[in-house]
């Protein structure tokens, strides 16, 4: 199991390490680039006093290496800032939004991913041959189309015309889990539309490549039936990149999740993070951006992990 | 006589193909041929690639590889048509009747579990034998095949063990079942010649003590000598010519089997070395950068003027590491390099442009070796270009001429690789490098990825060039009747150092050193009883000891 | 023509018909850009093709203008991150070393952040204006350019082709327009289409989430946002220019699919 240690231990540093430039390409992203903050809080028609005292408030004429790293110690302990614009602590804004936008993506993921693999499976199952091709096609039409039009068409269609569920999808603590479900039905709806196309077709391709191995070959020369084949042979084989791809899907998934919550007005993060880039509060936007990256930087880090565990050559090694 | 094991008559095999901007379509690819096998026999199909032989074999699992179809004819295996009782008794048949062992044991055995459980699951899942005793099967198949520590080997993932070791495995897994047909598609292909040599004994072997039948596919002629029975020549889906081993190797009636039983016949009378060598290897010592360990110690030979020697070696041996030398895409970190009377610069950025034009290269895959959107006039119309600003009308005119010496004639010059044969790509390298009129060429096993007909032709084409245009040739080949065609002299490598080097006949006369004597003595020779008389020779030699 | 499929024939057709209205949008529009010229969201009428939008503004107008103004932005993005991803993913391939791990090692760092937000961090504080978006889009686009191309080149870098010309003591000019570049273009045609089609959506998601192109003028993505109040009420004006995006969308993946199956099928041959 050394190596094995090794790498896992490599892996996990190397997405620490990640998330520190990250958040210091963030900082630097939002401080280094045209654009005073002051001026844009203040408009184009602040006096030259009052964009000082701001700059003084906000810390902005320290120098930005030491404003970066009191930025990062308070992250690391739980304070993320305080809003421009309203002056609301943001972690404890972000909270419930957090929370909210998690839920969404849960149940999404809940849906999308068995799907998704019984999609992908049947379409292997019957390649080049009309399930496979009726699939793909679907799949390179959703792939084409604006994760808001797919919104609106099934808020048009669904709620509007067909009256089943709410058009907007708004939830708060006082409901229950069934009316919280009711709500966000429309939305994970649409968010599993959208993620289904590329883990489907992904799950596919990585599929078909097992099973084009030569070990299969030899597994169906030894007479096993299809199933037995797929089940003892092809699916061991196949588990990390089918984790693979669905860790991919699922970080594509927090950026779909940004658009899906401004179609249906959901109090999510996305939500937040848009209102607060058209006002300009910084400390709010970057504070979101770390939250998304580290998310993805997450999920990425768990794919990489179940290949390195999956490998039989670094979990036998010679 | 009883009934055969395996009848089969009047089998068509077709293939759906998809060439590039036109509409897929359908080719036959076996056109229709019967063969009868008895049991506990061994009949051999041998034909270069294309020859439908790998697909002969399958047909008689009733199994077609990618979208190949059997589309006529019948397949008798014990009794009953497989081609008409349907995929529950194809099933039943598969692995259990009739198994499989490909060339490729490292790709055919699954990664993820332990070798055992493969070599074991067909007579499990067939109900021919309970765990237990499967794996006791297993253990006795592994000891008999020669396998180290045949009691535990079966508890290792396949990749934890060596290649020749894996393709043991794969014979195991075939005999586990206790089959009445083996298929043995190419097994020892992919096998250095000093494991092939042991893998084919136990492989024999094994066929021997079990009794079962065996289909045994190769394209070398020399290797099926050794295993089969009956002998069935293949030729591009047709049968060519069926006899007992004896008569194809013997008396060949048709005039393709005696093209293939004549291969590498080529006479070549080795010359004398002259005072002055063209190219004199001196000390090298080389690394690959980032790495710890010499892949060449201390290397030194000699190459004369129109002459050609041979560095042979199995593969790790480092003979194309010292062509990475010599080129100066790998300095060396010790030693020197003289050509043509003045000493290289190590890397190639140091060296003139003459340097680069006298010493030129052909490599292995010629496909590869060619930009594929370059025409072959332009292929070998830029070393005219470059080294001796040729252009318009005088260009064509030079290109033309060398078109003409590998036989390639008029027309090929605005034609692109991809529409050229293997043999016809290899010989357009020969041109660009003779384009540029150099003094000696480093030839990486060019003719290894070729069939044997096409080889020879190249070989052919090489010695008479030599002739015509006085060029020398470092030649890099694994295979040592290649070197006995055309070497002049000999320089034998094994674990990065030159273990004999001199003339042809003094390399290949005894006494040996132990290395040599196994090279020369596992390369298949083409005659009945050959890999007897070196095992027991061998046998009889470590007994001596 | 005649071994075009007819999949990639209607993929080059509505690909064509859109890039010829984008071109002569102010001939082929029946009133202005910005023009008030009606009720708020008429429906469908001779006088208004497709009804008016939700300030009275005739849509079939918006739309033409709009479409000019997203595949503008979008074709300016994709050659910004075309040229700026395939001259560094070349450089860094043929080069190898430092220059190799520094860019390599950049890019990373800049797609372990999803585009979508990293390019909101961005606008928080730049200044929203059409050549800022191309600039943004573009420079965040070339990662993937730059992956692609260095990967294609480096594959064919250690062709033995190459190696030859090496050895024959070519320049390496010479190495990446004469050996590696014609061999490389194929797939990065290929990979044009695609580039496009996600510029044609990000733009839009940005004009819809109100950060891309600025209202008085008209993009599809804005056009979607300026009349979504209306889905609720049965106002289909919002789904036009989604269409439109989805359909133009669609149309290039097809020839792009075409192309790289064209070119993956040739194997090299001529072409």
């Amino acid at each position: 199991m050394g190596p094995i240690l090794t790498l896992l231990a490599q892996r996990i540093a190397l997405s620490l390490l990640l998330l520190l430039m990250v958040s210091a390409l963030i900082f630097a992203g939002t401080l280094i680039l045209p654009g005073d903050v002051a001026q844009s809080i203040l408009g184009q028609s602040a006096t030259p006093e009052a964009l000082a005292n701001l700059r003084a408030e906000l810390g902005l004429n320290e120098p930005a290496i030491s404003r970066y790293f009191s930025w990062l110690s308070g992250i690391f302990h739980g304070d993320l800032g305080t809003a421009l614009t309203s002056g609301q602590d943001i972690a404890a804004s972000i909270g419930s939004r957090l929370s909210n936008t998690l839920f969404l993506a849960f149940w999404a993921a809940l849906i999308s991913v068995p799907l998704a693999i019984f999609l992908g499976l049947l379409s292997v199952r019957f390649k080049d041959r009309w399930p496979d091709k009726l699939i793909s096609a679907v799949t390179l039409t959703s792939i084409s189309i604006p994760e808001f039009l797919i919104g609106y068409v099934l808020m048009y269609l669904i709620a509007v015309k067909l009256g089943w569920f709410s058009s907007v999808a708004m939830i708060n603590d006082g409901m229950s889990l069934g009316q919280k479900l009711n709500a966000i039905a429309l939305p994970v709806m649409v968010l599993t539309l959208v993620v289904l196309a590329h883990m489907m077709r992904m799950t596919r391709a990585a599929i078909l490549n097992v099973m084009q191995s030569a070990y299969i070959e030899t597994a169906e020369l030894k007479g096993l039936s299809g199933l037995d084949v797929i089940r003892k042979h092809a699916f061991p084989n196949a588990i990390a990149p089918i984790v693979n791809v669905v860790m991919l899907n699922l970080a594509y998934l927090v950026v779909g999740v940004v658009v899906i919550e401004v179609v249906f007005v959901y109090p999510g993060m996305g939500q937040y993070l848009v209102d607060h880039v058209a006002k300009r509060d910084v400390p709010v936007v970057q504070a979101c951006g770390l939250i998304f990256a580290a998310v993805y930087i997450g999920l990425n880090m768990i794919a990489d992990i179940v290949s390195i565990l999956a490998n039989p050559r670094l979990r036998h090694p010679k | 006589m009883s009934d055969p094991l395996v009848k089969v008559r009047g089998l068509k095999i077709g293939a759906t193909v998809y060439p590039p901007g036109e509409k897929p379509h359908d080719i036959e690819i076996v056109h229709g041929v019967d063969f009868d096998l008895q049991k506990g026999k061994v009949l051999g199909l041998i034909g270069e690639s294309g020859a439908g032989k790998s697909t002969i074999g399958l047909a008689t699992m009733a199994y077609g590889r990618g979208g190949v179809e059997i589309t006529g004819g019948e397949v008798w295996v014990n009794g009953r048509d497989i081609l008409k009782t349907g995929l529950r008794d194809v099933r039943r048949l598969r692995g259990s009747e009739v198994t499989y062992v490909s060339q490729s044991a490292a790709a055919s055995f699954n990664p993820a579990k332990k070798i055992m459980e493969q070599v074991t699951e067909a007579a499990i899942r067939h109900n021919k034998f309970n765990r237990k005793e499967a794996e006791a099967r297993a253990v006795e198949l592994f000891a008999k095949l020669g396998l180290p520590e045949p009691e535990t080997i079966g508890n290792r993932y396949p990749h934890q063990v060596s290649g020749g070791q894996l393709q043991r495995c794969m014979t195991a897994l075939a005999l586990c079942p206790e089959p009445d047909l083996v298929v043995f598609d190419e097994p020892t292909t992919a096998l250095d010649v000093t494991t092939q040599i042991d893998v084919l004994a136990a492989i024999k072997e094994a066929i021997r003590d079990t009794g079962v039948a065996a289909l045994y596919i190769t394209h070398d002629l020399a290797v099926v000598a050794q295993v089969s029975d009956h002998i069935m020549v293949l030729r591009m889906g047709d049968m060519v010519e069926y006899g007992t081993t004896d008569q194809i190797i013997n008396s060949p009636q048709e005039e393709y089997t005696q093209a293939l039983v004549s291969v590498r016949s080529i006479k070549h009378i080795e010359k004398d070395p002259t005072p002055e060598p063209v190219l004199s290897v001196r000390n090298i010592t080389a690394r690959y950068p980032g790495t710890h360990f010499d892949v060449l110690h201390d290397v030194t030979v000699d190459l004369h003027p129109g002459q050609t020697l041979a560095v042979v070696g199995e593969s790790g041996s480092g003979k194309s590491t010292l062509a990475r030398v010599i080129t100066g895409l790998l300095p060396p970190s010790d030693g020197t390099i003289d050509f043509a009377g003045r000493t290289l610069s190590a890397g190639l950025g140091g060296r003139s442009r003459e340097d680069l034009r006298e010493l030129q290269m052909i490599y292995q895959m010629a496909d590869t070796a060619m930009n594929p959107r370059q025409t072959v006039g332009t292929i070998i119309g830029r070393p005219l270009e470059f080294y001796f600003g040729l252009r318009g009308r005088e260009k064509q005119k030079r290109i033309q001429e060398l078109l003409d010496e590998i036989e390639l004639g008029e027309g090929f010059q605005d034609r692109y690789p991809a529409e050229l044969s293997g043999g016809q790509k290899q010989r357009v390298c020969i041109a660009r490098a003779l384009a540029a009129k150099p003094k000696m060429i480093i030839c990486d096993e060019v003719t290894s990825a070729l069939d044997p007909l096409v080889a020879d032709g190249i070989l052919k084409l090489l010695l008479d060039l030599q002739k015509i245009e006085d060029v020398a040739y470092l030649f890099i080949t694994h295979d040592l009747a290649t070197v006995r065609a055309i070497a002049d002299s000999i320089a034998v490598m094994y674990q990065g150092k030159v273990q004999r080097y001199g003339s042809k006949t003094e390399v290949l006369s005894p006494p040996f050193d132990d290395y040599t004597d196994l090279l020369l003595s596992s390369v298949p020779e083409m005659k009945l009883g050959w890999l007897e008389e070196v095992i027991a020779h061998r046998k009889m030699e470590s007994a001596g000891n | 023509m005649k071994n075009i499929p007819p999949a990639a024939l209607i993929g080059l057709f509505f690909t064509g018909l859109y890039f010829l209205m984008a071109l002569f949008a102010p001939l082929l529009a029946p009133y202005g850009m910005a023009e008030i010229v009606g009720g708020v969201w008429e429906p469908s009428s001779s006088q208004f093709l497709l009804g008016t939008d939700s300030i009275g503004r005739d849509l079939l107008s918006r739309m033409i203008y709009g479409g000019r103004t997203t595949i503008f932005i979008a074709t300016m993005g994709t050659i910004l991150s075309f040229v700026t991803g395939s001259i560094l993913g070349f450089l860094a391939a043929v080069s190898g070393g430092w220059v190799d791990q520094l860019l390599s090692r950049f890019v990373d760092l800049l797609m372990s952040i999803p585009t979508l937000i990293f390019a909101l961090v961005v606008l928080s504080v730049m200044p929203v204006t059409i050549p800022v978006l191309i600039l943004v889009m573009g420079l965040l686009d070339s990662t993937r350019v730059y992956r692609l191309a260095r990967a294609v080149a480096v594959d064919i870098a250690v062709m033995d082709f190459v190696e030859a010309a090496r050895l024959r003591g070519e320049k390496t000019a010479w190495i990446i327009f004469r050996e590696i570049l014609p061999n490389a273009l194929s797939p990065l045609v290929a990979e044009m289409g695609l580039r496009f089609i996600f510029m044609v959506l990000f733009v839009s998601t940005l004009s819809f989430l109100g950060l891309g192109v600025q209202p008085p003028e008209a993009d599809w993505g804005g056009i979607v946002k300026e009349n979504k109040e209306g889905i609720v009420y049965g106002i289909p004006a919002a789904l036009l220019p989604a269409f439109a995006i989805a359909t133009l969308a669609i149309s290039v993946n097809l020839v792009a699919d075409w192309v790289l199956n064209r070119t993956t099928s040739l194997k090299g041959g001529r072409g």
